[in-house]
């Protein structure tokens, strides 16, 4: 018995040492792989942890504010949420998503449905720019794999008023139109980036270290004044519906600088409302269409008449008997003026009393005048889209074309391009270029004309104002005004056409210290009445009242014309 | 120093009077706090979860304490009794036991569940070395033979639940004791080769299609990444990104963020890694090796065969529940559900645990003092 145990006991005890040596070896094992992970494959290993639940994030930011020159807000950008989701993590929750469809206002198998087919993604818009209240009560479900982004959605508080002009952003937030577009890169902000930590679900657990810091767009100020855009906006919008027009625009212009002040069209669109654009409604008219230009053109022919010397205040144009034939076309007057001076012409608005004076003009002095007017090409004013109009490529040698031109056919001018070429003559004969953010004046320009062709023309265009003028309508109490009615035959398929017509009116004021200039076009108006004298001259009129008394301008009627006002009185005073 | 050494002979005489092994459990003690500091952790500050891995915990020690009263001669005596009903209850199992996770593993007494293969763990050992005991040692090839049957019997029928980690273990242990009792170098190196040419016979007809996976995701984790190779993908970042020092308590990113999957169960050593590093896990693995160590040394010190061979298998089984677990954590071997032992959040196998400790303790305190 004692022997055995003790050979038992020497068995046990080896067996206890190899046994030891194995463990030994064993543990080893297990600590070289510690150290295989732990030291050799740290680096490795960490930064496989590292994508796993580090990720850069976005740090959203605002858009730059757009503000009138007065410093009001005409665009800008409010923080929304929007709701996304990781499609296999909710789905795979099991979560009932009945209430999260009810507050998506979307049906419960075809939220599933979404879900279902983006699986394999890893972001899934559930809702974009989901109103604040609605984001909260979406993320109260506490849905796994449902999160919230920030994002910004713009806000135009001036609505369909300023809507052509602004243009609009997509729901990213970049512009498309207008002057979102235009200044996209000053408006956009940039985005900021920062590192954060998230769990399996994709959930944001804490920030760890901000990257980049967000850069908010900049804020544009605008030249337009808001109040004078809103008056420009209610006129037209009244004058197109009474006229039953298809569309008008007007442009505002500050002749010292060449600020675009006000600029509207109709049919107007609410930049608010993206769902509601439509291919037309959103034109700004103003500057991307051009249409022939008609009288309006007139005051630039007698200019070019007394730049070249052929004519002066004394030239007598016959025009009896109203009618007059050039080549195999017959030009007619709306009815004999007979004997007239150029004065009577432009306040007439004498047809053959412009294409006679075009007529006895070299070939290319009209065309030059015009084109160094900015006729046929675009007014620089960065505005996406711009048209350039037309007007032909060299100057018109046929003795019809030369006649037409003089009267405004056989061009194409923007409203804005009209306007810019009114601030001209108002500015004493310079070309300013027009813009539309403010800018620091003196504004140099270019000169185009004397300055006493350019003063002749102011006298002529306010007699067109004067009672016995064509635009009658457009005069204001207490002030000179001057300027020019134009009533065009759309240029059809086949010809011109006989019932469809264009208004227009361009004019400027106060004369004797112009600082506004304004065109007026109304498209295809409806009614009884289509001579821009009729219908355009008044809008001319109750704008122009208002935005003078709006940035003060004195009163400058002579003391002779009816009572001044009170504001004219005490501008008056020494 | 008298002072000190009178102290000395009165701490070991209380512990010989409780039974209890005093440097056995201030280890599994220390243990024992690591793990509920670790699970706090990896359970997300759940203190919940912690109070009832701290109730276990209570109940695993009180019936280490219990056991430890037994002398391992009743220990001896009710070995045959044990295994019998262990083996009927595995039988049970099969034929009435409840599902759960895909095994049909538990057997329901009213509201108390049990785990007969958790039993197994202690049965086996004890089982085979009552057997072999009895008889001179060396054992002769018969006797090996029955051993061997012994084990392999409530083996097959854990293997039918299935439980792949807890079969492993109880044949662990029976080899372990056939191996302690003395088996010659022949039939070692024979058996070893047997196994050798077995594997590819187990590969082909025996291994269930989800277990071929686990071993083929061993050798390349990137086969499926979000499927069974998860996990080691998952816990091997952890570990290593660990570092020297580790992230900090509560500061592992893997697993804070939950990429680790059963971080508070069977990959808790993950987060351990994670959190401590290099110098928290030789510090773990060191007290681990104490445990075993102050196991083999008991064993050793036994007075009578049954006592050694049994206290000397269950201190191997434990070194095997370590190694196992650190092992599949940092995906040295194929995963094999193995808690990590006294650490991992859950009930039965630490009762079991703590029994064997409490037989450990037993053989331990009641030596007959003309031995020592």
């Amino acid at each position: 018995m004692g022997e055995s145990r003790t050979t038992a006991q020497d068995l046990v005890t080896w067996r206890y040492a190899l046994l030891l040596l194995v463990l030994a070896l064993l543990c080893l094992v297990l600590l070289a792989r510690a150290v295989d992970l732990q030291i050799l494959h740290k680096d490795f290993l960490q930064l496989q942890g590292d994508a796993r639940h580090l990720r850069t994030m976005a740090i959203p930011t605002h858009r730059g504010m757009i503000k009138d020159r007065t410093g009001q807000p005409l665009a800008i950008s409010s923080p929304v949420e929007s709701l996304w989701a990781h499609p296999a993590n909710l789905l795979d929750s099991g979560a009932d998503l009945g209430e999260l469809a009810d507050l998506l206002g979307v049906d419960r198998e075809a939220l599933m449905q979404r879900l279902d087919d983006r699986r394999d993604r890893e972001f899934m818009y559930l809702r974009r720019q989901a109103s604040p209240a609605v984001a909260e009560q979406a993320m109260a479900l506490g849905l796994p794999g449902v999160a919230v982004q920030r994002e910004y959605r713009r806000f135009y508080p001036s609505g369909e008023i300023v809507g052509h002009l602004l243009g609009f952003t997509d729901i990213d937030d970049r512009g498309l139109e207008g002057m979102e577009y235009a200044y996209e890169s000053w408006l956009r902000g940039t985005p900021g980036s920062k590192r954060v930590l998230r769990d399996r679900l994709g959930r944001t657990i804490a920030d760890v270290e901000q990257l980049r810091e967000p850069r908010p767009g900049r804020d544009l100020q605008l030249s337009i004044d808001r109040r004078l855009q809103f008056l420009a906006y209610r006129e037209l919008k009244s004058a197109v519906q009474n006229n039953s027009a298809r569309g008008g625009s007007l442009v505002l212009l500050d002749t010292r600088s060449g600020e675009v002040l006000a600029m509207v069209n109709q049919p107007a669109f609410n930049p608010n409302n993206r769902r509601q654009l439509s291919g037309n409604a959103h034109r700004n008219r103003a500057v991307v269409d051009a249409w022939e230009p008609g009288s309006t053109i007139k005051p630039f022919t007698v200019a070019a008449a007394l730049e070249a010397g052929i004519a002066d205040a004394d030239t007598i144009l016959n025009t009896h008997p109203g009618s007059m034939r050039v080549g195999r076309h017959t030009i007619t007057d709306v009815r004999d003026f007979g004997k007239i001076d150029l004065t009577t012409l432009i306040s007439k608005s004498s047809n053959i009393g412009a294409a006679k004076l075009a007529l006895e003009l070299p070939d290319e002095t009209l065309w030059n005048l015009l084109a160094g007017l900015g006729f046929g090409r675009t007014t620089g004013s960065g505005y996406p889209g711009e048209s350039a109009g037309a007007l032909a490529a060299q100057a018109p040698r046929s003795s019809v074309e030369r006649a037409t031109l003089s009267f405004g056919y056989g061009l194409s001018a923007t409203p804005l391009q009209l306007a810019q070429a009114y601030a001209a003559i108002a500015s004493g004969g310079e070309l300013k270029p027009v813009s539309f953010v403010s800018v620091d004046e003196p504004v140099k320009g270019t000169r185009v004309m004397r300055r006493e062709t350019a003063d002749a023309l102011m006298a002529m265009m306010e007699a067109a104002v004067e009672p016995g003028g064509t635009a009658t309508r457009a005069a204001v109490d207490g002030y000179r005004l001057a300027g020019k009615t134009g009533t065009v035959r759309k240029s059809m398929a086949g010809g011109y056409s006989s019932d469809h017509y264009v208004a227009w009116f361009a004019g400027v004021g106060p004369v004797s210290d112009p600082r506004l200039a304004m065109v007026i076009m109304l498209d295809e108006p409806g009614g009884q009445a289509y001579y821009g004298g009729q219908i355009a001259a008044p809008v001319f009129g109750q704008v122009m009242a208002g935005a003078m008394r709006l940035m003060n301008i004195p009163p400058d009627a002579r003391p002779d014309e009816p009572p001044p006002s009170l504001t004219a009185m005490r501008g008056e005073e020494p | 120093m008298a002072d000190a050494s009178l102290v000395d002979q009165r701490m070991t005489r209380v512990q010989r009077h409780l039974h209890l092994d005093g440097q056995l459990l201030t280890a599994l003690a220390l243990l024992s706090g690591v793990g509920l500091a670790i699970l706090y952790s990896a359970s997300n500050q759940d203190m919940a979860e912690l109070q009832r891995q701290l109730i276990r915990l209570g109940l695993a020690f009180a019936a280490m304490v219990a056991i430890a009263q037994v002398p391992p001669e009743t220990l001896q005596r009710w070995t045959p009794w044990v295994f019998l009903a262990g083996l009927v209850m595995l039988v049970l199992v099969l034929l009435v036991g409840t599902y759960g996770k895909g095994a049909q593993r538990w057997l329901g007494f009213g509201p108390v569940r049990f785990q007969p293969a958790e039993l197994m763990k202690l049965a086996i050992p004890m089982m085979v070395a009552w057997y072999l005991s009895r008889r001179p040692l060396p054992p002769s090839f018969s006797q090996v033979l029955v051993a061997l049957f012994m084990t392999a019997t409530p083996t097959a029928l854990i293997i039918l639940q299935p439980d792949l980690g807890t079969a492993v273990l109880v044949t662990a242990a029976g080899l372990f004791v056939v191996f302690l009792a003395g088996l010659r170098w022949r039939v070692l190196i024979g058996a070893l080769l047997a196994i050798v040419a077995a594997i590819p016979v187990f590969w082909m007809f025996l291994m269930h299609e989800y277990q071929k996976q686990r071993v083929l995701t061993l050798f390349d984790p990137e086969r499926d990444p979000l499927g069974a190779g998860y996990h080691i993908i998952q816990s091997t970042i952890a570990i290593g990104s660990g570092g020297v020092y580790g992230k900090g308590w509560l500061n592992g990113t893997q697993s804070q963020l939950q990429f680790l999957p059963e971080r508070n169960t069977d990959f808790i050593f993950a987060v351990f890694s994670e959190e401590f590093g290099l110098v928290g896990v030789v510090q773990l693995l060191v007290l681990y090796l104490f445990i075993i160590c102050r196991g083999l040394y008991i064993a050793c010190q036994a007075q009578d065969n049954f006592s050694r061979l049994l206290a000397g298998s269950l201190a191997l089984t434990f070194f095997v529940y370590v190694f196992v677990n650190v092992g599949m954590v940092s995906g040295l071997i194929p995963v094999v559900g193995l808690p990590l032992p006294l650490i991992s959040y859950g009930g039965t196998s630490m009762v079991t645990l703590m029994a064997a400790f409490g037989i450990l303790m037993s053989v331990h305190t009641h030596r007959r003092m003309w031995s020592s």
